[in-house]
């Protein structure tokens, strides 16, 4: 760890910590651009099956009832999410550009991007917990059959297992991560707050013991570049060609009906047969 | 205040006798050289046992950094002239006095007869707290101690603080600025021509540095334009004591006067922020205006917007506002119009 972190000796004559190395910022960068080369080789060798087009005829007759447009994401969730969208790119851009040299006076932007990266995620915690459905997005043991569906499906077997509901295994998973990470970075950033100059608290680095400040900046700068990595890996993942009907819907709101019977299990997410807004 | 040890840590010396061999070393050694000038600022990092260069590289036998020539009716000063050389210079003191009048107020006599105007422009902030070896921002760390609730900071920034809120000591610094001087940087076989505002930066920008000055770099002149030789100017530092003490706040303007109408002007002050701060909108307020009061009592204004003062430096607001507007009405002894 002595390199990952550097240190520094208070006033005090203690060893405090004071952030990580930013070495970790180039391997959260180099591991994420290796991660889309791995995982773009790996898919022009992918076996992965979806579900038979005959299956798919046979479920579009059983369930006519559905409109040609199923809603995936309501306007509010998705203005939620690129403003959340814009304000990470703010963020990794301010933090990151001077590392790499690009100078300029990135604190107030970045603190500013916090707090609407902050504003956005508190009420998104709002909008899941009393409008969408909560649990929709969580991981836990009750998708262990899903997951090894998946898998099988990955080598080729046609696994009888279950489809996804709303959202894709990849998709929770990644949405932990991004929580862990994010609630991180908005404590450890809030806190920070006190660090610098911003007219909403009054500057005082004294709130804490130089060894609390020293972890909040590690754990900021850990999750910062850890974001590196997601980030990278997100836009990839949006961008793949067998992922954009996911993208489109995350723009438009809506998927096909047939969309929503290839990839999803009727019977976990049950679509709203009032259609597309 | 740190332990004064006087004794420095170990380090390589290198004198080099030409600016080649200076690069060279430079070049070789990147980070970990130390330039040296007229040691002024070096010493005291040095001793206090704060900065730990492996390699110094003393300029001090590079002769064709001294001299001063003229320059197609400006001039170009080498990094390594003398202040006390600058200050007594014929050619500056016809040309430029606002040059003549900075220099011969930096500091003490000892210390212009050894420090150098390269030295005096690249020198580091004198903020108490990091000169100790705290690691604040500017030292690496991710704290200004001069800017909490309980900081002694009556020295410290008003203007354009970003975390750190230490300021630009230089006397010759704003006079430089306000002359439309260029610094001449070399590295290895490349040089670079900057104006004197762009050689000076922020902690928006690097927290780390108050110059450009990366390493390898070598300031190797000032070259100063005839734009402003023999134009009214203006030159005050205000200090705790009348030698040996770096500003609280100093004024240099240079004023291109159309009879009785200042028909363009140049005006920084010192001391302000973490470079010198450049009073622009003065600049464009006092263009066809005469030099009267009331001009003064606009500029003055203007001149303090958006100050923020600390804990113990709001006395700088009215400060500059006083050295404003006695560089608009020229009542100092100096004043050339």
């Amino acid at each position: 760890m002595g390199n990952l972190v550097s240190w520094a000796r208070s006033p005090w004559g203690d060893s405090v910590l004071t952030h990580i190395s930013w070495d970790l910022f180039w391997a959260a960068l180099v591991g994420g651009l290796l991660f889309l080369l791995a995982h773009g080789g790996y898919m022009l060798f992918s076996q992965h099956r979806k579900r038979e087009s005959s299956e798919v005829d046979r479920m579009e007759a059983e369930y006519k009832g559905l409109p040609a447009n199923i809603m995936r994401h309501s306007f509010v969730s998705r203005v939620f999410h690129w403003v959340m969208a814009f304000s990470m790119l703010t963020l990794l851009f301010t933090a990151f550009l001077p590392i790499v040299g690009v100078r300029f006076a990135w604190v107030y932007w970045h603190w500013m991007a916090g707090i609407l990266l902050t504003a956005s995620v508190m009420f998104h915690i709002v909008h899941a917990t009393l409008v969408l459905d909560f649990w929709s997005i969580w991981v836990g043991p009750k998708d262990i059959p899903e997951f090894k569906a998946e898998m099988l499906r990955e080598v080729g077997i046609d696994a009888p297992g279950p489809k996804s509901g709303k959202y894709p295994l990849g998709n929770r998973l990644y949405h932990l991560a991004v929580l862990v990470a994010g609630l991180s970075v908005i404590a450890s950033g809030i806190l920070m707050m006190w660090r610098v100059r911003t007219g909403i608290v009054e500057r005082n680095p004294y709130i804490l013991t130089d060894a609390t400040w020293g972890l909040t900046y590690v754990v900021h700068g850990l999750m910062g570049v850890g974001f590196v990595g997601l980030v990278i890996a997100h836009i990839y993942f949006a961008l793949r060609p067998e992922k954009l009907w996911i993208t489109k819907a995350m723009i438009f709101g809506t998927i096909t009906r047939r969309q929503y019977l290839e990839h999803h299990d009727p019977d976990r997410w049950v679509a709203d047969k009032s259609g597309s807004n | 205040m740190p332990p004064i040890r006087d004794v420095m840590p170990a380090f390589e010396l290198f004198q080099p006798a030409s600016v080649g061999d200076a690069l060279g070393i430079l070049d070789r050694h990147g980070a970990d050289a130390w330039v040296m000038a007229g040691g002024m600022d070096t010493f005291d990092w040095l001793k206090d046992r704060i900065k730990k260069p492996k390699v110094v590289v003393d300029l001090g036998m590079v002769d064709e950094l001294r001299g001063i020539k003229d320059a197609s009716g400006g001039l170009e000063i080498g990094a390594m002239t003398t202040l006390t050389t600058v200050a007594n210079n014929p050619l500056v003191k016809e040309r430029f006095p606002l040059l003549a009048a900075a220099a011969l107020i930096v500091a003490s006599p000892q210390i212009r007869n050894q420090g150098t105007v390269g030295g005096n422009v690249s020198q580091d902030a004198r903020c108490w707290y990091y000169r100790a070896g705290w690691p604040c921002y500017r030292a690496g760390g991710n704290i200004c101690y001069a800017d909490t609730p309980t900081s002694v900071n009556r020295e410290h920034a008003i203007f354009n603080a970003d975390r750190c809120v230490a300021v630009n000591p230089s006397d010759t610094a704003p006079a430089l600025i306000a002359l439309d001087a260029e610094f001449v940087i070399k590295r290895g076989s490349a040089e670079r021509v900057v104006p004197a505002r762009e050689f000076f930066v922020g902690p928006g920008i690097d927290i780390t540095r108050l110059t450009v000055l990366q390493p390898g770099d070598l300031l190797t002149a000032i070259r100063i334009p005839a734009t402003w030789a023999g134009k009214a100017h203006y030159f005050e530092k205000v200090r705790d004591r009348q030698v040996w003490d770096f500003a609280l706040v100093n004024i240099a303007a240079s004023l291109n006067m159309s009879g009785s109408t200042i028909s363009d002007a140049r005006m920084v002050v010192n001391g302000v922020a973490a470079e010198p701060y450049r009073l622009d909108a003065v600049e464009a307020a006092i263009k066809g205006k005469p030099r009267d009061k009331a001009t003064a009592d606009l500029a003055a204004d203007l001149a303090v917007q958006g100050a923020v003062p600390l804990r113990h430096n709001a006395y700088k607001i009215p400060l500059v506002k006083a050295l404003v507007k006695r560089a608009i009405r020229g009542e100092a002894e100096w004043a050339t119009s």
